[in-house]
């Protein structure tokens, strides 16, 4: 892939996007393709848009329940069956679930490329949905829910969905009376609501043409329901910013999560927000939070913050881990930080400083077939065009002082933030 | 962790002297005057690079009563040198669009960048700079030493699984320093000082005790000659470095550790064992061991999960984990959860039942076969990423492990037999295993560790 890292003063870098390949099949599929023979392998990612959000009132877990049980059985495979199909070619195959869509990586060696194909088939055309497979993927989704309990990243971030999300799909979280409620019929349902052809999106690299791909589409996913249905979700509206919700937790340090209404990815200064936001607390080793709270006070290991896009709202916000006592010295310096970003923005050096980073770090983005993979879908799923992976970097060179100044009061505010600690903070 | 080659090749016959030696999966490499190993991983799908080097000792050459030590300097190595004061090093490579990170381990500390192609010079630059010329003062020490005891809190003191471990760990090896933790034990991490972490430097960050892997878009001529100009003129130390490692004694007892504590979410008990590690084992005995841990722990196939989840339905989940990357003689490890109203006594006989009887039974040879297959494949799927290819040949070099012997390991696995399994299951002893059990605290009988 000969995407160039150099800057956009210098002559202008091969286009990545006319390497994608669009692949449509008679049944109305399409997947984006980037073909690389240099390896015998080849990664696909693909994902139906519509997750932990369709879960219907009172059944909150059953999309999870489904896409733990798509690779523990299909056709004539159970799942002891079906795993070790896989493991006779190498193969992996795994499922996923989002809030927003349910998501499925594929990797082969070439030698059992055909396999892999059928296998996946199988999986989305006939899973089996066995009782005791059901019941064992209950048992762990259990276990999970138990650990979460006293996990502090976990407490933190159930309090504040509820607090930022209320009622709206975002703000739910499991509990163990509906899960066990879930039943297979349940399951059946969402599977048929979620999983069809025109909510699918999918995005293959390496070692297979076009051609052969094409091929391999229709037998892989013509089986699946033309039309999904989605039920509608409405915008999520946060609320709670400015409220504090501690929850006691025994643990010797504090996880603290914060957050605010962000900038939306079709928003004209996203790209602004982005810089501002790598200032502020996105980049490693080199934001303000980093320097502030690590650097200088030792306050924690990692801090960082981000602006986030999910399909029905943003959301800015950040975490941090420190020690119970210094909880409130943390959150002051955090509080310190938000007010400077907000209220003087950031200094020119900065914003060149981050410019670059962003831009030149762009490419490290696609350094395995299976990271490519993932990308190209997602890009896909949030309905970017494909013209961005050739325009994101000058986008973020464009970003001007003057859009830089306008961001990042709209992304701060006041910076009056939500939020949800879980530990024993003290010198709140 | 196990070193996974890429490729399974033959190896060109060595030559002797400080010529580059290729391989034919492209790979060279060669040792510097000053005792620096070089390795150029070429790989032109991507115009990028990723540098790293590689010090070869870790917390395990931590000295007593200085546990931690290796990593704190590892933190330290960021606080800047004579020529590029703190955080130059990190604001330049982020300005370059590069990434930057470091790990500790046992046994070797690794500092890499991946980055575009173009700036490997400045890496090399920077690297090779605070490999001699580290500067710290008492200040940046001391706000550091409270970064590194907040990373304790966040990643263990705030969870009894990862108490249980290090108790494991600590318990299993009594005498040899795998004991203690890489990160350290929290009264020593507080005792360190500047002195510590220079005296640790002094003795260990030298170029013969070094390894430059390069993987990406480079010409291996080119980037030799690149290192050579930036780590060519660093003085060899002379003398190297002494690693005094007591062995572990043969472990004649059956040692139980139980931790109650109200955080717990499901009872868990777990199993650890001594056994030989690819840096010290007799060839084929840690492929064994690699296999042992796929055929008895892996999800959905395992004969562990077959009998535990599926046929007697007392655990919700099982794992197998075997240390197979160390020097010295490593772990491995078995691990169960219960289900609700299991008690850890029936899970522990389950699985010392299953490990008897494969003893005596052997594994079905299909079993043999795809265990097999997955542990080859992944040496394969491992060169479809940089970062990986660097770890699998900079981690076995650093333990020890020679080109050929890397390069080998494919076939090392698929010659295993019947007969070594078995015998990597005699290892598996349980009088003298060190086992542990995660306890809720407010359960009643069934939970309790008492049989």
């Amino acid at each position: 892939m000969p995407y160039s890292t150099r800057l956009l003063a210098e002559p202008r870098p091969a286009s990545f996007a006319a390497q994608i390949q669009r692949v449509r099949t008679d049944c109305g599929l399409e997947a984006w393709l980037i073909e690389d023979h240099s390896m015998p392998l080849l990664s696909m990612a693909f994902a139906f848009k519509g997750g932990v959000t369709q879960d219907p009132e009172g059944k909150h877990g059953v999309s999870a329940m489904l896409a733990g049980l798509l690779d523990k059985g299909a056709d004539e495979y159970d799942g002891a069956a079906f795993q070790q199909a896989l493991d006779d070619e190498a193969i992996e195959l795994s499922f996923g679930i989002s809030g927003e869509s349910l998501p499925g990586q594929l990797r082969t060696l070439s030698s059992g490329r055909r396999r892999a194909f059928d296998l996946l088939a199988s999986a989305l055309r006939a899973p089996r949905f066995d009782p005791d497979a059901l019941e064992r993927q209950r048992d762990r989704a259990a276990a999970r829910m138990q650990q979460a309990l006293h996990d502090p990243g976990k407490v933190a971030a159930r309090a504040f969905r509820s607090a930022c999300y209320g009622v709206h799909p975002y703000g739910r979280s499991a509990d163990p009376q509906t899960l066990a409620t879930i039943s297979r019929d349940d399951i059946v349902a969402i599977r048929g609501r979620i999983m069809a052809r025109d909510n699918l999106k999918i995005a293959c690299v390496g070692a297979i043409n076009a051609s052969e791909l094409r091929d391999e589409l229709d037998r892989v996913f013509g089986s699946l329901p033309a039309a999904a249905q989605l039920a509608e979700i409405p915008p999520a509206a946060i609320g709670g910013v400015g409220t504090r919700h501690v929850v006691q937790l025994d643990v010797p340090q504090s996880l603290i999560l914060f957050g605010r209404q962000g900038i939306g990815r079709d928003d004209a200064d996203f790209d602004a927000a982005t810089v501002v936001n790598h200032c502020l607390g996105g980049g490693s080793f080199t934001s303000r939070l980093f320097r502030e709270v690590r650097e200088k006070r030792g306050l924690c290991y990692g801090i960082s913050t981000q602006n986030s896009d999910r399909d029905h709202g943003s959301m800015f916000g950040g975490m941090t881990s420190t020690s119970n006592e210094r909880a409130g010295e943390a959150l002051g310096v955090i509080n310190e930080q938000l007010r400077l970003m907000s209220g003087e923005g950031i200094g020119a050096l900065e914003l060149e400083k981050a410019k670059q980073f962003l831009i030149g770090s762009y490419a490290l983005r696609f350094d395995t077939s299976g990271k490519i993979a993932g990308l190209l879908c997602k890009l896909q799923l949030n309905g970017t065009d494909v013209t961005r992976l050739d325009t994101r970097n000058a986008s973020i060179a464009a970003v001007s002082a003057e859009a830089a100044a306008r961001a990042a009061p709209r992304l701060i505010g006041d910076g009056k933030m939500l939020v949800a600690i879980a530990g024993k903070p003290a010198g709140l | 962790m196990k070193p996974e080659p890429p490729f399974e090749l033959a190896p060109i016959a060595t030559g002797a002297g400080a010529s580059a030696e290729a391989r034919s999966n492209g790979i060279v490499h060669t040792t510097l005057e000053n005792g620096l190993g070089v390795l150029i991983i070429p790989d032109h799908r991507a115009p990028v690079v990723t540098h790293m080097v590689w010090y070869k000792n870790g917390s395990a050459d931590d000295p007593v009563g200085k546990s931690g030590i290796a990593h704190f300097l590892e933190h330290l190595m960021f606080k800047g040198t004579r020529k590029h004061p703190a955080g130059t090093f990190m604001t330049t490579i982020a300005e370059l669009g590069g990434q930057q990170n470091a790990f500790t381990s046992n046994d070797f500390t690794a500092y890499f960048q991946q980055i575009a192609a173009e700036h490997l010079a400045t890496c090399m630059e920077y690297e090779a700079d605070r490999m001699k010329n580290l500067v710290l003062t008492e200040e940046m020490v001391s706000s550091e030493r409270k970064v590194v005891l907040e990373e304790r809190l966040m990643r263990t003191e705030s969870k009894p699984g990862q108490i249980l471990g290090e108790a494991l760990q600590a318990a299993l090896f009594t005498t040899h320093p795998y004991g203690k933790p890489v990160i350290g034990w929290q009264e020593d991490i507080r005792g360190l000082v500047r002195d510590d972490a220079l005296d640790y430097y002094r003795r260990f960050y030298t170029p013969e005790n070094a390894l430059l892997v390069v993987a990406g878009d480079v010409e291996p001529a080119a980037a030799i000659d690149l290192a050579k100009r930036y780590y060519g003129k660093l003085q060899r130390r002379g003398v190297p470095p002494v690693r005094r490692r007591p062995d572990e004694p043969k472990p004649t007892t059956q040692r139980q550790l139980s931790l109650v504590d109200a955080k717990v979410g499901q009872p868990q008990f777990l199993r650890t064992h001594l056994v030989p590690s690819y840096g010290n084992a007799g060839p084929g005995e840690a492929e064994a061991f690699s296999l042992l841990a796929l055929l008895l722990g892996r999800a959905q196939t395992g004969v562990l999960y077959r009998r535990l989840v599926v046929k007697e339905d007392i655990a919700s989940s099982v794992g197998a984990n075997y240390v197979g990357t160390a020097r010295d003689r490593s772990r491995f490890a078995l691990s169960a959860s219960a289900k609700p109203g299991i008690g850890l006594e029936r899970l522990d006989a389950a699985i010392e039942a299953v490990i008897q009887e494969h003893s005596a039974n052997g594994f079905d040879r299909a079993d043999i076969e795809r265990a097999k297959k997955r542990l080859i494949a992944s040496a394969l799927y491992a060169r479809d990423s940089q970062l990986s290819l660097s770890q699998w040949y900079g981690r076995s070099i650093c333990i020890g492990m020679t080109f050929e012997a890397i390069d080998a390991w494919p076939e090392r696995v698929a010659s295993v037999s019947s007969e070594d399994l078995r015998r990597a299951l005699h290892g598996l002893d349980r009088s003298t295993c060190v086992s542990g059990r995660l306890l809720q605290s407010d359960t009643g009988g069934a939970a309790s560790a008492a049989a």
